[in-house]
């Protein structure tokens, strides 16, 4: 071999070394915080400067964000080893819920008994196993945000805070005529999350139900009550992730969104904008609270840390640096400080009137799917697509996609979650 | 020895990495396409066409394909004449019109969504300039054939300057013998076009034909940024199904359908730009 190969083939070996160890195991004292939550790189810092920082552990916490892709294949890849560096994993319910409950540890050892953290939240982190899978992190929901400019197009008598569907259209109506272009806007672009406006807030509205009465004639009353919204909703909504924006830049007036992906409408400029409940249907107030939770892999490199990261993580003060930090509101039992953010402040009312009417009627976020969550979202956004942008026949709709509903109800073998009434097998489609 | 092995030695880096990082994906793909827990099945195909969106993806991946590969074909074969003919400056105004080569996809779809969206810089000069009375919405679901155009202009002008550069290199390749010989015949620059220099440059365009035609069958996040979920295609529908509906197995079976059209592309290509053997240079 001359010497110039010899050089070639080390300087080569040696290339594929250093790009192994590039993406090889972080240090070992180091924690890898792997979360599809806080994603924006603001949150992200915040994360890691105001929540994160505090930990009194035996390194630093790498926080890092993920896409929902990358997310699951890489802890898939763990997995499949045996072997892992995510020392703990933060994600919303529906994820956890396809990891797997054998590839999460039991959380029950920490103790959490003081904090009040809700059973129904404590209930979902068991994955319905009987152990603590994931411990319940924080939590949010839908609400409805208002440009100041918008509340004298409200239609006479309509109370802001106790709406109906009907006055909603009447409301976004009179914008759209009186202004020349449609001023509510749902975000039902590609990264929007529209099927949570369709599970958990129209169809428990006009059906008290989510899967069961899918195709029920009142489901297709829904529909048609829908379209009329359609009407006179922004055509660019296909194109909305976070409603923050269009309200910002006042393309829209009037939005649905997560408290998450409203707020930097209410913290940029608080008094131009207003948060409300969501309207409420001939079946009451649906909503849908989000919860997300932050749970160990078996794989985990030191499961002590982990822990104990978990329990930090649940202390008043961190959920309240969390709170800051991602607009995710506490799980544990806390008093919020007066000087919080405009958002804070904003949704938190808005929260707390929505779920607290006396018409109330949550939808609950879908239990024991496992992996088949995107299919069964995929129902939703594809009947909304099928009705509304493609102008196909409300029925013929509604039959064919109960049809897959029903497959994949049946294949995950998930019993009805609230609204609808329990059921013994799979939670049926009639 | 040392003599022979040396090209060995040296292409083996570049062949592991391919064969580790392209060629097992690949066959694993293909295997994912056909299984469904470990059974050997046509349900993953028969699952992508049942669904609603596969028609609208596969016709919109071909229109779009249709539309954007002859324009830049054309667009690049009159900026090569153009170039070539120039005796000073030449390589500057290559360098600026390759300018697009260094921008991601991504970016591209989002510089054109910036000018394009209600707020974008296109709504903002027709309302300054009186046009319009108030900023509408272009890109809508309400015309398809807007959002198809928006795409097609972005990646025509995004990818055109890869089709140029190989162009431009076969162009310079043509003797200048021939040119001078059609000129003595009385040829004109049309005809000379048309007789040199089309025949002349079949490599290069097969190269760039081949080239472009995969990468349009490939187009992806231009169309997610400036379309959303309102124009379906194939790349897109391998993504949905992968990660949001968490189905490698329909996932792949898209994903080889773009691989039978592009490879079904590469064979039509050689075929019709074939040189004869006795012509080749």
């Amino acid at each position: 071999m001359t010497r110039l190969t010899k050089t070639l083939l080390l300087a080569s070996g040696a290339a594929l070394l250093t790009t192994g160890f590039a993406t090889a195991p972080v240090m070992a004292q180091e924690i890898l915080f792997w979360s599809t939550q806080a994603r924006p790189v603001e949150e992200a810092q915040a994360m890691r400067d105001d929540v994160l920082a505090g930990f009194d552990g035996p390194g630093e916490v790498d926080y890092s964000p993920q896409d929902g892709g990358p997310f699951i294949t890489r802890l898939e890849a763990e997995f499949t080893t045996g072997e892992g560096t995510i020392g703990l994993i933060g994600a919303l319910h529906g994820d956890f819920s396809a990891l797997g409950n054998d590839n999460l540890m039991d959380l029950s050892g920490i103790d959490v008994s003081s904090l009040g953290i809700s059973p129904a939240l404590l209930e979902l982190g068991q994955l319905g196993s009987g152990e603590q899978l994931y411990m319940p992190w924080m939590q949010a929901t839908y609400i409805m945000a208002a440009n100041r400019e918008a509340l004298p197009y409200l239609p006479d008598g309509a109370d802001i805070n106790a709406l109906t569907y009907d006055q909603l259209i009447q409301w976004a109506t009179n914008m759209a005529e009186e202004t020349g272009s449609p001023k509510f806007g749902i975000p039902a672009g590609p990264s929007g999350l529209k099927h949570r406006f369709f599970q958990g807030y129209l169809y428990p509205s006009f059906t008290d139900s989510m899967v069961t009465e899918f195709r029920s004639d009142a489901a297709e009353d829904m529909w048609e009550t829908f379209m009329e919204l359609w009407a006179v909703t922004s055509p660019a909504s296909p194109s909305y992730n976070f409603m923050q924006e269009p309200l910002l830049t006042g393309e829209v007036w009037v939005a649905f969104d997560h408290t998450a992906r409203l707020a930097e409408a209410f913290n940029q400029r608080p008094e131009d904008f207003v948060a409300f409940p969501a309207p409420a249907g001939p079946t009451g107030r649906g909503f849908m609270p989000v919860l997300a939770g932050v749970g160990v892999p078996v794989t985990a490199p030191d499961q002590d840390v982990s822990m104990d990261l978990t329990s930090y993580l649940m202390e008043p003060d961190t959920q309240i640096a969390t709170l800051r930090a991602t607009n995710f509101f506490p799980v544990v039992d806390v008093e919020l400080p007066a000087e919080m953010p405009a958002s804070v402040r904003a949704s938190s009312a808005a929260v707390a009137a929505q779920s607290a009417s006396a018409d109330a009627n949550p939808g609950l976020l879908p239990v024991g799917l496992g992996d088949l969550g995107g299919q069964f979202n995929a129902v939703y956004v594809d009947t909304f697509e099928r009705i509304a942008l493609a102008g196909q026949d409300i029925r013929t709709v509604l039959d064919d996609q109960a049809e897959t509903l029903r497959e994949i109800m049946e294949e995950a073998g998930a019993p009805c979650w609230a609204p609808d009434p329990a059921s013994d097998g799979p939670c049926p489609v009639n | 020895m040392q003599a022979r092995s040396l090209p060995y030695l040296l292409l083996a880096p570049a062949s592991v990495f391919l064969v580790v990082f392209f060629l097992y994906p690949a066959i694993d793909v293909a295997i994912q396409a056909f299984t469904v827990e470990g059974e050997w099945t046509w349900a993953n195909f028969g699952d992508m066409v049942d669904h609603w969106k596969f028609e609208s993806a596969l016709w919109n991946t071909l229109l779009l394909a249709a539309i954007v590969v002859p324009l830049q074909i054309a667009l690049s074969l009159f900026m090569a004449t153009m170039v070539t003919k120039m005796k000073r400056g030449r390589d500057l105004i290559l360098y600026i019109w390759t300018i697009p080569l260094g921008i991601s996809d991504l970016a591209a779809g989002i510089i054109w969504l910036a000018i394009l969206e209600q707020n974008g810089f296109l709504n903002s000069a027709l309302f300054g300039l009186g046009i319009i009375d108030s900023p509408t919405t272009i890109l809508s679901y309400q015309n398809p054939w807007v959002l198809l155009i928006a795409v097609a202009i972005a990646e025509i002008w995004r990818s055109t300057a890869i089709v140029l550069v190989i162009l431009v290199a076969g162009m310079g390749l043509i003797p200048k013998e021939y040119y001078e010989a059609a000129e003595v015949f009385g040829a004109g620059p049309w005809k000379r076009f048309v007789r040199i220099t089309l025949p002349m440059m079949r490599p290069s365009l097969q190269t760039a034909l081949i080239l472009r035609t995969i990468l349009a069958f490939e187009v992806f996040a231009v169309v997610i940024a400036l379309a959303g979920t309102n124009m379906p295609i194939l790349m897109g529908e391998v993504y949905e199904w992968e990660f949001r509906l968490r189905d490698s197995g329909v996932a792949s079976a898209y994903a080889l359908v773009v691989l039978g059209i592009s490879i079904a592309f590469t064979i039509f290509f050689l075929w019709a730009l074939r040189v004869p053997k006795g012509a080749r240079v």
